[in-house]
């Protein structure tokens, strides 16, 4: 033992001022400083929306109605623009969790790897790259201003469809991934057994794989949720609640929009008030990444 | 498995069901619905295709390729010119592209190495995936409020100092092009380091501890192995943050004052093509809708060039092992 190291000392020794020792370290410090920059904005706007946000939190605030802009002492609540998020993201995902997951499930379970399963993945591609706004100009050229939803304009529906636009591709994406990631043996059984293609998927696959899909539809809800762009020449916004079942044909208030609308207002009371949506509308977005996750991790296997 | 002989008298013991009709008819329909939900997704990209299409003819006979290269935009006299809106797209997605590239996929070997301990590179993983959830028009608000106030005397040094330069040349006077580029820097990094990280934690350990043995540095082995051999997922996932700056809207739209007034100057307000549709489609009417559906269409065209691009680039570069 002593004998080899005397041998190879002189070779083995750790030279701190080599070139590319120094280098090593230069280059470790400016990857940390790269993430500290990376991860910096987070906390700096989660701070934000803790402090203009967070203090304005009140049982008013969650259960009134916003104030027209104008009055400079007070705004109001943004009680209906909680509940319209809530409706505008149900809408999109009545719409597209049942198509996502048949969509999903054909291309994960029927395909043959053919030609149009090719072009399915790749427009599923192309629509995820689809810009959130575009989404909205085709469903405010489609539906509302040729008002085919039961003469309605801009209405709740038109902007779950736009919502629904954007989860699709999401949607479709992790049921077939998670659809691949079941084991072929389990198929295999389902089929010796003498089930038929139905019974096997929604029998044994379907629930085999129901962490990744819900998972990936919880994301995408998230995501959903927090999107503007589709929605404001869609469900445009009101100032009244949503509370009846025609309100669905009628413009919808949503915490999106609410923020949009307010921050851009020349007066502070406004402006406050879109700081406290922000907190309750990345207070829930927050709640649902995490619980995606726990989903994922503590799922049984 | 080998196939086990079976005997005469042992199928006798069979009994042979066939599926009834009822069963076959919900096999072969699950079947059918599977395939029509799937073709939805065909129909969705053609109707959104043939909407912005349709709705752009109008403009594009008037225009024609003089709407990409003409400036004014002008509804009194019906005159439409995209080419701020144009430039404004490209210069603030490849700007906030040169930036956030070298953070995310810094960030991304700083979360892949063992640098630190285990669970200090999951936090900050997740809290770069937690920065990806925080909506557009949160970071549009805080953009608004906070950012661009705070980075106000840093453009008014680079003006006072540079103003020489074409680009910092008019005073910094609120919304603008510079705090757009920011944040959406801030908007593409979350994207741009998780697919860094996952492309790097996908290359296997064997040529990492080949990398060592034969001497390497950590920093000679990310150079020379790891990021080679990851480089398929990350330019994908680059051109994927490509494509999301040029399409993002509300974020942009709240901070890069939406002007249509050409400046080659950074602090000047400019406009993007989704910042502008955003910004002026529900009050268009006329020949301007038609004039905003052919930049959505210019706009469409841009990123779906870039998502095939990207896939293209993944399949094109992706090694094998």
């Amino acid at each position: 033992m002593s004998n080899y190291s005397i041998i190879n000392s002189r070779q083995l020794n750790y030279k701190n001022y080599a070139v590319r020792n120094i280098l090593n370290i230069f280059l470790t410090i400016f990857s940390g400083i790269f993430t500290i920059i990376t991860v910096l904005p987070l906390i700096l706007v989660l701070g934000y929306i803790l402090i203009k946000g967070g203090s304005q939190l009140s049982i008013s605030l969650l259960t009134e109605l916003p104030e027209p802009p104008g009055d400079d002492m007070f705004s109001g609540g943004i009680g209906n623009a909680i509940i319209g998020s809530i409706i505008v993201t149900s809408i999109a995902a009545v719409i597209a969790v049942p198509i996502g997951i048949g969509g999903g499930v054909y291309l994960a379970e029927y395909s043959r790897g053919g030609t149009f399963s090719k072009f399915i993945r790749f427009g599923t591609n192309v629509l995820a790259g689809v810009p959130s706004i575009i989404a909205g100009i085709c469903v405010y050229g489609s539906i509302v201003s040729s008002k085919i939803i039961f003469g309605a304009n801009f209405s709740a529906l038109a902007g779950g469809i736009a919502l629904a636009i954007l989860m699709l591709p999401t949607v479709i994406k992790t049921t077939d991934e998670g659809l691949k990631l079941v084991p072929d043996e389990l198929r295999k059984g389902a089929i010796g057994l003498g089930a038929s293609q139905f019974t096997t998927i929604t029998r044994i696959t379907l629930p085999a794989a129901f962490t990744p899909i819900s998972t990936g539809i919880v994301l995408s809800l998230a995501r959903a949720a927090g999107e503007t762009a589709p929605l404001i020449f869609t469900a445009l916004f009101s100032f009244y609640w949503s509370n009846e079942p025609s309100s669905l044909l009628e413009p919808i208030a949503s915490l999106s929009v609410l923020i949009y609308n307010f921050a851009l207002e020349p007066y502070q009371a406004q402006n406050e008030l879109a700081w406290a949506a922000s907190f309750i509308l990345v207070f829930i977005l927050l709640i649902m990444n995490i619980f995606a996750r726990l989903l994922g991790r503590y799922a049984p296997k | 498995m080998r196939g086990i002989p079976v005997s005469e008298s042992e199928t006798g013991s069979f009994s042979q069901r066939k599926r009834s009709s009822s069963e076959k008819l919900l096999d072969k329909s699950f079947k059918a619905v599977a395939i029509s939900l799937a073709a939805t997704v065909a129909f969705v990209l053609f109707g959104i295709f043939l909407v912005v299409f349709s709705g752009s003819l109008e403009s594009i006979g008037r225009y024609g390729t003089e709407f990409l290269f003409t400036s004014e935009w002008n509804p009194v006299t019906d005159k439409y010119g995209a080419f701020t809106a144009i430039y404004g797209t490209l210069v603030t997605s490849l700007l906030s592209l040169l930036i956030a590239v070298p953070l995310g996929i810094g960030t991304a070997i700083f979360i892949t190495e063992d640098i630190i301990p285990e669970k200090a590179r999951y936090l900050i993983g997740l809290m770069v995936e937690l920065l990806a959830a925080i909506p557009s028009v949160v970071l549009g608000l805080w953009a608004i409020f906070i950012m661009e106030p705070f980075l106000r005397p840093f453009f008014v040094f680079l003006n006072n100092n540079y103003s020489w330069l074409p680009f910092f040349n008019t005073e910094p006077l609120g919304p603008g092009m510079a705090p757009a580029i920011i944040i959406l820097v801030i908007m593409i990094l979350p994207i741009i380091t998780s697919i860094a990280r996952d492309s790097l934690n996908q290359v296997p350990i064997k040529l990492r501890e080949a990398a060592y043995g034969v001497g390497a540095t950590r920093w000679t082995a990310i150079f020379n192995v790891i990021l080679p051999a990851a480089i398929s997922g990350i330019a994908g996932g680059v051109l994927l943050a490509l494509g999301r700056a040029m399409g993002e809207t509300m974020a942009v739209t709240m901070i890069i004052g939406n002007s249509n007034n050409f400046s080659w100057s950074f602090f000047s307000p400019g406009n993007t093509i989704a910042a502008m549709l955003a910004n002026q489609f529900g009050e268009a009417d006329g020949s301007q809708v038609s004039s905003l559906m052919f930049a959505a269409l210019i706009l469409m065209t841009l990123t779906l060039l870039v998502n095939i691009f990207a896939q293209w680039m993944v399949k094109k570069l992706s090694l094998k092992y």
